[in-house]
């Protein structure tokens, strides 16, 4: 089976604080430590074993700067074959939509049978995977948590929907699964196997490439667009309780007991 | 503003989603004066059911019925909405597992704009609609705008578009089930399959120590453990600590995992998504343990530790083993 991944960095949640910058318009991207988005790994991973038990190559595609690299050499270290990236400067600021695009075009320059990409990344739209299917007109399907390949170039996969159940389907392939996290468990990458990667030549592809009009993608074709960063104000906060390790312990103990948490 | 507004209802078992009045709160903070249609699809005494409730919520209500559709299967459901839905409109659905499935693609056939997990609607200038979402698990908010010129389809958060007053409608039911033809799909639903019962009941637990993915290794789940040991409590958890299967499915807290009701709620090493924050009902009293003083979870809870946990809790621990010895 030919797999493609599409795959983001991302700044890396538990790794940073995310704060403002001084204007209060964007993060502060200073020292922010960058990595693959954690669904697209568990996409990655799923694509490896597919193969792995079957047959194939797994593919993997970011749309980014030449930053981007980073991430795809992590997944080739994993144990994709081959890496693609998409960028051009007309490129930045595409919304969803406009990335759709690109990755739509890249797929028609290939064959896949599958393509996976992470239930949602950093900015939590959940949006590419859904958009892409439906301008390829393939199926798609969501929050994928498990899939068993069927007899008949079909795939049984489930989704994880409400209470912890599993909606289970068949659907036809080539198809496109957006892949929930917990699906499997991510093979370690160490600092070796990214060594031997490192000198790998990774294609880039701009819109010459894709035959693509750049004016259709990038800022001049988004119709969403993020215009600035503020720090949320929800509920009434809490009140932080300050004092030694031990005062803080006897607080919380206390409430515990006022509130009816300890027998 | 001349967009049409539709809204597209879930309904289960014949009972409209709670989002349904969301839905119709978020089409009046768009246009004051709209006059929303909601969309409801299924098939037989359950559809209607729902369409007749829908009527003391929303003046017009568009009935789509086929035997295909009497699961929702997002495919099916799109092409239903598109042989209905003019181009141009406004479509507002749930940000769902259904909403997440169907919105996307909704919006490349309608060649519209998409906006999903809408929390706040801030306004219309020109055709410009301004939008507020969160970015990075919630640790960051953005103003987003939407060109609507084309139309759009936007997804919205749950239980944030409250209805103040209860609605009073008398709407009609028009049935459109014969402009939807061909429904075959590349997706067919097969069953939904139960989660295994654990061996705890989360759900039934007073007080719970919730761990998240602060606890960092494996290993520290006994941590945890033994605080909920000494105070008579369970420990449940957030979902990366599920993902890593170092606690199993029927322990997490969150909308894809057990919806729970404790008196007191610890937080401990939980970021605090808006989807693990929707597992937690009845109000409880939230204790959160985090050493990022940012993390959302100090929006919500009622008070706050900035502390590193694996060294809080067995402070507790030995606290409370102490207090016990003494009575």
């Amino acid at each position: 089976m030919e797999i493609l991944v599409c795959v983001k960095r991302v700044p890396d949640t538990s790794e940073n604080e995310i704060e403002l910058n001084s204007a209060g318009n964007d993060i502060d991207r200073d020292d922010l430590v960058y990595s693959v988005n954690e669904p697209d790994n568990y996409a990655v991973e799923e694509a490896l074993q597919m193969v792995e038990k079957s047959g194939g190559n797994v593919t993997v595609a970011t749309v980014d700067s030449e930053e981007g690299e980073e991430i795809l050499r992590r997944e080739l270290a994993m144990g994709a074959k081959q890496s693609v990236l998409i960028s051009d400067e007309s490129f930045s600021d595409s919304d969803g939509a406009g990335v759709a695009k690109l990755l739509k075009a890249f797929v028609q320059k290939g064959k896949y049978d599958l393509i996976l990409t992470g239930v949602q990344a950093d900015n939590g739209a959940a949006e590419v995977g859904g958009m892409l299917a439906a301008m390829l007109d393939y199926p798609f399907a969501s929050l994928v948590n498990s899939i068993e390949v069927l007899n008949g170039n079909k795939l049984k996969v489930s989704r994880e929907i409400e209470g912890g159940n599993k909606e289970m389907n068949e659907i036809d392939l080539p198809c496109v699964l957006s892949i929930q996290t917990g699906i499997n468990q991510p093979r370690y990458v160490g600092m070796r196997g990214i060594r031997q990667v490192a000198t790998v030549e990774i294609p880039t592809l701009g819109p010459a490439e894709l035959g693509i009009d750049a004016a259709s993608v990038g800022k001049s074709g988004a119709k969403v667009r993020r215009t600035d960063y503020f720090v949320p104000v929800l509920g009434k906060g809490a009140e932080i309780l300050n004092g030694s390790r031990e005062e803080v312990v006897d607080k919380v103990i206390e409430l515990l007991r006022a509130k009816g948490g300890l027998q | 503003m001349t967009a049409r507004i539709f809204a597209y209802v879930s309904h289960t078992g014949g009972v409209p989603d709670d989002s349904a009045s969301e839905l119709q709160v978020a089409a009046k903070m768009l246009d004051a004066g709209a006059s929303t249609t909601a969309i409801v699809s299924g098939f037989g005494p359950k559809l209607d059911a729902a369409c007749s409730t829908l009527q003391n919520t929303f003046g017009e209500i568009w009935k789509i019925s086929n035997e295909a559709l009497a699961y929702p299967n997002a495919e099916m459901v799109r092409k239903a909405l598109l042989s209905v839905i003019p181009r141009g409109s406004i479509v507002l659905l749930s940000h769902s597992h259904f909403g997440v499935d169907l919105g996307p693609g909704l919006s490349v056939k309608l060649e519209s704009a998409y906006v999903s997990d809408v929390m706040a609607l801030e306004g219309i200038k020109g055709s410009n609609l301004k939008v507020v979402r969160q970015e990075f698990g919630g640790q960051a908010s953005a103003h987003v705008t939407c060109d609507l010129s084309s139309g759009a389809v936007l997804t919205l958060r749950p239980g944030i578009f409250k209805a103040t007053e209860n609605p009073r409608a008398a709407g009609t039911v028009i049935d459109k089930s014969s402009s939807v033809v061909n429904l075959s799909a590349g997706r067919r639903y097969l069953e939904t399959i139960a989660p295994e019962a654990g061996d705890v009941d989360i759900s039934k637990e007073a007080c719970l120590v919730s761990i998240g993915r602060g606890i960092q290794e494996p290993e520290n789940v006994a941590i945890a453990q033994a605080l909920a040991d000494a105070i008579g409590a369970a420990v449940s958890c957030s979902r990366p600590v599920v993902d890593a299967k170092w606690l199993p499915k029927s322990r997490q807290v969150g909308s894809s995992g057990q919806t729970v009701k404790p008196k007191v709620y610890m937080a401990c090493g939980i970021s605090g998504s808006f989807q693990h924050l929707a597992g937690l009902k009845g109000n409880p009293f939230i204790i959160a343990i985090n050493k990022n003083p940012k993390a959302p979870i100090f929006h919500v809870a009622d008070v706050g530790v900035v502390d590193d946990l694996l060294e809080f809790l067995p402070a507790m621990t030995t606290k409370i083993q102490a207090m016990m010895k003494v009575k």
